[in-house]
């Protein structure tokens, strides 16, 4: 069943719900949209795209937190939207303000053009490198190993862009490599099967890596996962300072 | 091998600043501590210009605590003046380095003569 069948008389009143129409330039238009239990975002943007206005363009998949695909800017932060239910965000009794994630070029409406996101995990090194690419064997690492659990701590991110859409530094400075991507060079500076382990610590120790994270928090107090972006970086300021000292960087 | 985003010189550079920041912090923070408690003490029992003075000049123990003050502090601000400029200003590269380094050398001038005139 489509999200948008559900009934629409609850008794909950109607949301007056402003989403972002347009690309880098635009406005919020207002909509109103009427108000059900357990309603989430997601199901306010598709009951105004199904119902209201054909022409709004916005992003989802998996619609249950698995996908990282809808994430948006709801009531000034980014948020997945089809785990945030409208109960926990609404502002003034009924209003919800709907915007495209930040630091990010709009594509349309909603929708960002994620390209440099992904691009910046590239530059980060955050590609996996097997120190044995033919066995066939399963590499055994102790779950109680320190690398072991700092690689743990960090490897469930799914990619959503909240974090860095919270980042102000990515704000402030376009190549900043952002909390994700360095997230993810040191999930695989901890990997003991990664055979080039200082490689990712070279690619991230710069201005526009590690070094330009200010410890905000920002990242690790929006991402929907947990996950500590900010403990992360500065885990590789140390590893690259180890780096420096034993001459690999 | 993938894109590398940074030349390794660059990384190197980075973990310098990096290390001589923190450090300066570490000297500094007491600093500010012994600096801020000298002056509440020094003022509560109306001491003139003259009698404080006369208890800094020619001091070894405030000449030192001083001048290792004023090393630090143009340590710490301005490799923090070279971040500001970096994601304020489009000044990047040798420009925002050199401007960090003329920052550097105002403070070590103008405190040095602060503590020359009291020392």
């Amino acid at each position: 069943m489509a999200m948008s069948d559900a009934p629409e008389t609850s008794g909950l009143g109607d949301l007056r719900v402003e989403i972002w129409r347009g690309e880098e330039e635009g406005e919020f238009r207002s909509y109103t949209v009427p108000h059900q239990t357990s309603q989430t975002i997601l199901d306010v943007v598709t009951y105004v795209q199904r119902k209201l206005d054909s022409s709004l363009s916005y992003r989802f998949a998996c619609r249950v937190g698995m996908c990282g695909s809808c994430a948006m800017t709801v009531n000034g932060a980014p948020r997945w939207t089809c785990r945030t239910h409208v109960s926990e965000v609404l502002e003034d009794g009924n209003r919800v303000r709907i915007g495209p994630l930040r630091n990010l070029p709009v594509i349309k409406d909603l929708a960002t053009d994620m390209t440099e996101f992904f691009d910046k995990w590239a530059k980060a090194s955050g590609q996996f490198r097997p120190s044995e690419p033919e066995s066939l064997e399963f590499a055994t690492v102790p779950p109680g190993s320190k690398e072991r659990k700092r690689a743990d701590a960090g490897i469930e991110c799914i990619g959503c862009g909240v974090c860095y859409a919270a980042c102000d530094v990515v704000n402030w400075n376009k190549d900043y490599l952002g909390p994700a991507a360095l997230n993810r060079a040191w999930t695989l500076v901890n990997d003991a099967r990664d055979a080039e382990r200082d490689t990712h610590i070279a690619a991230v120790a710069s201005d526009a890596g590690c070094h330009a994270c200010h410890t905000h928090g920002n990242c690790a107090n929006h991402c929907p996962k947990g996950i500590n972006p900010t403990a992360s970086i500065a885990g590789l300021k140390r590893a690259a300072f180890g780096a420096a000292l034993r001459g690999k960087l | 091998m993938s894109e590398r985003a940074i030349p390794e010189a660059g990384g190197r550079r980075e973990v310098r600043l990096f290390v001589l920041q923190r450090l300066s912090a570490m000297v500094l923070a007491p600093l500010v501590l012994v600096h801020l408690a000298t002056m509440v003490y020094a003022i509560q029992d109306g001491l003139s210009a003259a009698e404080i003075l006369s208890r800094t000049k020619g001091s070894f123990v405030w000449g030192t605590i001083y001048s290792t003050f004023v090393i630090a502090t143009a340590v710490h601000a301005s490799i923090g003046l070279r971040t500001i400029l970096g994601e304020m200003t489009p000044f990047r590269g040798t420009g925002r380095d050199l401007l960090a380094v003329i920052f550097a050398i105002l403070i070590l001038g103008l405190g040095f003569r602060a503590v020359g005139a009291v020392i």
